[in-house]
């Protein structure tokens, strides 16, 4: 079954004239996923790559059925971008954008709930079912089939994880880059309660880092909900208090947020911490 | 980014949000003249650094005359204050206080949304409250596509007052607040105290103000206000030319694509018993004068003994990393030994490129770290 997408995904890339939409729709199609349309406000009839554009996501939504999109629009616009998607009835809404003002995420974010729909990211590298559908910048060549779910805040960081699952026969049934901004969609908890639910999965990879508490929560989740195994990974454990290290949401503040406080959670909650990501597939191997 | 207590104050004015009368004065003779035009024996002189714990360390004084005024001043200003030194203070009408509250806005990731947080406990260290006695602050989430309407602004007022005449007052700031940061995109505004003085009136008697960096880009006025540290200089210098940097100190300097990987590079090199001299992202290019850039950043470090370079190529290309890094170092002339790891695509051809060359070329994370803990360490022999 894998989660959020498979075969039966219907994708709009909104900006899919920038050389970002365009090089990595292109990229997308290749792979398999379904890339019905895109969009670009005043370039409707163009085509990209054999991919439709049109002026609006409604118009897309009602000319190919799209119920997916991605967004590739640059940072001011992103907010705009992503109301746009839910109010077109995009039920999946995610968002590669790095550097969208965190009100505007508080602000789309309410309004695709309302609308019943999920959004993912923003800032982060996508998601892939492997062997179904990739939505977003992921390296297709290291994924392999499998049944290892991977739930992670990084972009190339999760790429290594992944590249050493593989090496190892550990293939995944999906994997998704929730982002790396302090406020974003689908986080921690939604994900691990798709993948207890998910045929296909049989195991949990999870990638953390330093910021906010979300590690803690899903540590206390995993605990009380999740009976798959899980392994973790945290970066950061050299990251100095204060400093934002790359990712919006990479910091510790106040003293809160450290890898030691998400680490000593997770080994609490019964979860392996590897010590470095080549560590990851012989923990999730004994745990299984 | 942060701002001064002054600057937030002036900000809470434009907004019609009550605050103290103060001047922000850089020497004695501006503190004695702004001492003249306040309407007030008693003032409280306040040093004007981006760091908490002001009072803790001294810089937070009463005057009642001109003398204690002048010896206040003089004592605070150039005082160091847990690294800053204090080059402005603020002179202010010393308030009668009968009470103090806490009342601010902040982003809450967990709700994903903006949250008031109010509590009767004023006037002290808010973290030390939620460690202490966290059912004395009332927080309360603010949907984004209302904001605080009059009847919510009354419910948390009720929070901290039962006269209605107080209730209004303060509901009447809370909204200024809100609007004040949603409009400013800031991730803090913070009154901490907000007083009720003995002459019955609400003002802001301090105020502190942070802002989401993610949205300068629409706030030029704010963004003009920026003080960056030494480090931070550096850092911003690095962000100006596409990548991510923060010093750390130890021998070992990295440059990593992506930050979460950047992050696991540190915390590897730790693990395999060396130092990381700083954390560096040069994201998703292999455009040579980036990795120019890098290195020359990196080894402006005078503690970096050995270079690691960590590179998984997704999108970007090994190969394309390659000839950046051979561009790169046909401009840069440098003794310290350079370990690359290259995986990802096109990770043959990027690892032929730099056969012949003096590169140490390691084809995994742990082998990669490995060969550079072990130069550090025949370096420091």
């Amino acid at each position: 079954m894998s989660i959020l997408i498979d075969k039966k995904t219907r994708l709009v890339v909104q900006g899919i004239t920038g050389r970002d939409g365009a090089f990595h729709s292109t990229k997308m199609k290749a792979y398999g996923t379904n890339v019905v349309g895109g969009t670009s406000p005043g370039k409707a009839g163009e085509l990209v790559d054999g991919v439709p554009v049109f002026n609006t996501v409604k118009d897309a939504v009602y000319e190919t059925g799209a119920n997916t999109s991605v967004i590739f629009v640059p940072a001011p616009f992103a907010k705009d971008a992503m109301m746009e998607a839910a109010d077109a009835g995009i039920s999946l809404i995610i968002c590669i954008t790095e550097g969208v003002p965190t009100l505007d995420v508080v602000e789309a974010h309410n309004f695709i709930k309302k609308k019943g729909a999920n959004l993912i990211g923003p800032n982060c590298p996508g998601l892939i079912s492997p062997e179904k559908s990739m939505v977003g910048i992921m390296p297709t060549m290291i994924f392999k089939k499998g049944s290892t779910g991977v739930i992670s805040r990084s972009g190339t960081l999760t790429y290594e994880v992944v590249y050493n699952l593989t090496a190892n026969g550990m293939g995944q049934s999906t994997a998704v880059g929730v982002g790396g901004d302090p406020v974003v969609g689908l986080y921690y908890q939604e994900l691990l309660s798709m993948f207890e639910n998910d045929p296909e999965t049989d195991s949990i990879a999870l990638i953390g880092e330093i910021g906010g508490d979300a590690e803690e929560q899903a540590a206390e989740y995993i605990k009380n909900n999740i009976t798959k195994p899980v392994v973790a990974f945290i970066a950061g454990q050299q990251a100095p208090p204060g400093k934002q290290m790359g990712h919006a949401g990479a910091i510790i503040s106040s003293g809160a947020g450290t890898a030691a406080e998400k680490i000593a959670a997770f080994k609490t909650a019964g979860v392996p911490v590897a010590n470095e990501p080549s560590m990851i597939p012989e923990l999730l191997k004994r745990k299984m | 980014m942060k701002i001064h207590e002054y600057q937030a104050k002036e900000m809470f004015s434009a907004y019609g949000i009550p605050v103290d009368q103060s001047v922000v004065c850089r020497s004695v003779e501006d503190a004695v003249k702004a001492y003249s035009q306040l309407d007030s024996q008693r003032v409280i002189v306040k040093a004007q650094v981006h760091t908490g714990g002001r009072g803790k360390a001294g810089g937070v004084k009463l005057a009642g005359d001109e003398v204690e005024l002048r010896k206040h001043v003089a004592n605070i200003l150039g005082m160091d204050i847990k690294g800053f030194i204090v080059d402005r203070v603020l002179v202010g009408q010393a308030v009668n206080i009968s009470k103090e509250f806490y009342v601010s806005y902040v982003i809450d990731r967990r709700t994903k949304s903006a949250i008031l947080m109010l509590s009767k406990e004023g006037g002290m260290d808010i973290e030390e409250v939620a460690r202490v006695t966290p059912e004395k602050i009332h927080k309360i989430v603010i949907d984004p596509s209302i904001g605080v309407p009059d009847f919510l602004a009354r419910e948390a007022a009720f929070n901290l007052f039962d006269d209605i005449k107080l209730v209004r007052q303060t509901a009447g700031i809370l909204q200024k607040l809100y609007k004040l940061f949603v409009v400013s995109d800031a991730s803090l505004a913070e009154i901490n105290p907000l007083v009720l003085t003995n002459e019955g009136n609400i003002i802001a008697i301090d105020a502190k103000m942070t802002f989401d960096d993610n949205a300068l880009f629409r706030h030029p006025k704010v963004a003009a206000l920026n003080e960056p540290t030494e480090e931070e200089k550096k850092e911003l210098f690095a962000k100006s030319k596409g990548f991510s940097y923060v010093n750390l100190g130890g021998e070992i300097g990295c440059m990593v694509n992506g930050a979460g990987l950047a992050m696991a590079t540190m915390d590897v090199i730790k693990l395999y018993g060396g130092n990381p001299a700083n954390f560096l992202d040069i994201g998703g290019s292999s455009n040579p004068n980036k990795v120019i850039e890098a290195m020359k950043l990196l080894l402006s470090d005078k503690n970096v003994k050995v270079v690691l370079i960590n590179i998984f190529g997704g999108i970007t290309r090994c190969d394309d990393v390659a000839r950046g890094l051979l561009e790169a170092f046909k401009q840069i002339k440098t003794d310290v030994p350079v370990v690359i790891r290259l995986t990802g695509t096109n990770e043959k051809e990027g690892r032929a490129l730099l056969e012949g060359t003096d590169l140490h070329v390691a084809n995994t994370m742990g082998e990669a770290t490995q060969m550079a803990v072990d130069l550090a360490k025949q370096l420091q022999n």
